[in-house]
Parts: C-alpha cells; sequence; structure tokens
C-alpha cells in the first residue's frame, strides 16, 4: 500500500476520528495528538489494513479505547477546556448572536458533564450519524443498550436546556 | 401539522427511537428560522451538532519516519559487519611462522642457546633454595631453644612466690 492510498483510505473518516478525540479530549491539541496517533498506528499496520472488514469502524473503536487510556494516565492531568469552534449564520443581530453561541456553548458543555459512554454515543449518533449497527460494532454493545443509553443522555441533555432556557441556571 | 410531525418526531428522538433520516429532518427544521416559540430551546442542540460536524482534522501526519529507521538499522547491520571483517582478516592473512622448523637456522640457534642459557639459570636457583634449607633448619632448632627456656622461667615464677 502506498501513501497515496493511505490517504485516500483514511481521508473520509480522520476527521470524525479527530471530532471523537476532541469530544473525550475536550482539548483540540490533545485530540489532534491523538488523531495523529492514530493514523500512524494504521499506518505502521498498513499491511494488515486490507485483513481489516471495516476500517473506519476499527479506527473509531481505536480512538475510543485510545482517548479513554489517555483519560486515565498521568498526562491527562494537565487537560485544558477550549472553546468549541461555532460559526454562526451571519443574517440573524447580534444580540440574537450572542444568545445562539451562548446557547450553543451551553450544549457543548452539558455534553461535557456526560458520563463518557454517553458522550461517545451522542458523538457518534447526533454528529457523526452513524447507524445503530455501526455504532454496536464500534463499542461493542448491543442496540439496546445503545439506545437506552442515547436516549438517557439525550433527556439529559434536553432537560438541562430547558432549564438553562427558562431560567437561565447554568 | 408540520409542527406536530416535529413534536412527535421529538418525542421519539428522546427515546432514541428515531431513524437517520427522521433526525436529518430535525436538524433541517431546526436550522431554518422559523422554530415555534415554545421549541426555540431545542434550537441550539441541533445546531451545535450541524456545526460540530464541520470541524476537521488540519494537521499533518508524518507518515515517513517509517524510512528514517529502517536507513538507521542498516546501519547498525554494515558496522557489525566491518566488526567482524576487523577480527577476521587479521586471523585468515596471518603468515608468520608457527612452529620451530618454520624459523631460518640462525634464529633456530638463536633460540637453543636462550633456552640452554635458561636452564642453567634455573639450576643454579635450584641450588639456592636447597642452601636456604639449612637456615630453615636452624630456624627450627632456635624455636625449640625458646620453648624449653620457657621452662626456666616457669621455674623462676615459683621460687618467686616461696621467697614471698
Amino acid at each position: 500500500m502506498t501513501q497515496a492510498d493511505f490517504v485516500s483510505l483514511v481521508m473520509p473518516f480522520k476527521d470524525k476520528v479527530f471530532r471523537l478525540a476532541k469530544r473525550l479530549l475536550v482539548s483540540r491539541e490533545e485530540a489532534e495528538d491523538a488523531t495523529q496517533e492514530i493514523l500512524l498506528k494504521l499506518w505502521n499496520n498498513k499491511q494488515k489494513i486490507s485483513d481489516y472488514k471495516n476500517v473506519e469502524a476499527f479506527s473509531m473503536t481505536m480512538t475510543k479505547n485510545f482517548c479513554l487510556d489517555r483519560l486515565k494516565s498521568k498526562q491527562a492531568q494537565n487537560l485544558k477546556i477550549v472553546h468549541s469552534n461555532y460559526q454562526d449564520n451571519s443574517h440573524s443581530s447580534l444580540q440574537k448572536q450572542v444568545e445562539a453561541r451562548d446557547s450553543v456553548d451551553w450544549v457543548s458543555s452539558i455534553i461535557e458533564t456526560l458520563p463518557e459512554q454517553q458522550k461517545i454515543i451522542v458523538q457518534l449518533r447526533d454528529i457523526e450519524q452513524y447507524d445503530f449497527a455501526e455504532i454496536s460494532k464500534m463499542l461493542d454493545m448491543n442496540e439496546t443498550a445503545i439506545r437506552v443509553a442515547l436516549s438517557r443522555a439525550r433527556k439529559t441533555i434536553r432537560e438541562q436546556l430547558t432549564n438553562t432556557h427558562s431560567y437561565g441556571i447554568k | 401539522m408540520v409542527l406536530n410531525n416535529i413534536e412527535n418526531l421529538l418525542e421519539k428522538y428522546d427515546n432514541a427511537e428515531t431513524t437517520l433520516q427522521e433526525e436529518a429532518q430535525l436538524r433541517a427544521y431546526f436550522s431554518s428560522e422559523d422554530v415555534a416559540p415554545h421549541l426555540e430551546h431545542y434550537k441550539p442542540l441541533f445546531v451545535y451538532f450541524t456545526s460540530t460536524q464541520q470541524e476537521a482534522f488540519t494537521k499533518d501526519v508524518p507518515l515517513n519516519t517509517k524510512k528514517k529507521t529502517r536507513l538507521y538499522q542498516w546501519i547498525s547491520v554494515a558496522a557489525v559487519a566491518v566488526l567482524m571483517l576487523g577480527i577476521m582478516i587479521p586471523q585468515v592473512w596471518d603468515n608468520s611462522p608457527k612452529t620451530l622448523a618454520d624459523y631460518t637456522p640462525e634464529e633456530q640457534e638463536l633460540y637453543n642457546k636462550t633456552k640452554n642459557a635458561l636452564a642453567f639459570m634455573s639450576a643454579n636457583f635450584n641450588e639456592g633454595t636447597s642452601s636456604l634449607n639449612v637456615l630453615e633448619m636452624a630456624s627450627d632448632n632456635l624455636n625449640a631453644g625458646i620453648y624449653k627456656a620457657s621452662f626456666v622461667s616457669e621455674f623462676g615464677k615459683t621460687t618467686n612466690k616461696l621467697l614471698k
């Protein structure tokens, strides 16, 4: 496998790997390092790549495990929290823009507080839009368990968002 | 009608029963400008999902590191080969004489003379050692005398006790 082959294989999902890493590690730099690490691991094992049935799912599993390991390790003590890169559509008023920006940041910080398992599921389902079969392969869980966890996560987010929206409590 | 539909979808969404198509429908609805006021608080959620999807990994990954390490590996192999040659070459090309017969008659004569001289010296040394044996005997006799003298001092001690 040449470098060009590898790049074209990895291209479609490297952003997904990065976003999952960022969801778990929060800091952009940490997530970039993690993604780099994952891609290098894939590259070093490129002879075996053709044996994998689904390289994308395999990479996502790898990313999940790698990030959870990172979080457990001591180096994770100096993880820093970095702002999300939200871009607002420019045609609403400034007031609305500020408000929208704020609430979008809230969503990010609410997801931040979820347990890691739910974080991963929300990331894979709501942001990357994988179907349940794929997620169950990536996480090695059955679909019902995933649905339950996802439902819990969504309800928590909804609840907190409603509270924030109605009372302005963070 | 649309609103009703959306509310149903949201209900299903919360129970994680929506399909990907239905979720796309929800995202489309909430990213539009006219969202029903009582559903306003869902908006940031879907806007967030859509916006986060845009985030991309921009860092370059150095994929060429593998080649460098290969070169280093070969350098070590080359170093070992050079070392081995260094040890082997003197042994293989070594044509210096191995036995006495390989030497010229002059050298052989010289060797025999030296050998004789050394043998002569060693014989003299042996003689010297045997004469040293006499000294050893003298020292033995001396020790015996000292032992006997100790009786005398013992006798002195007892006489002193008596005199007291």
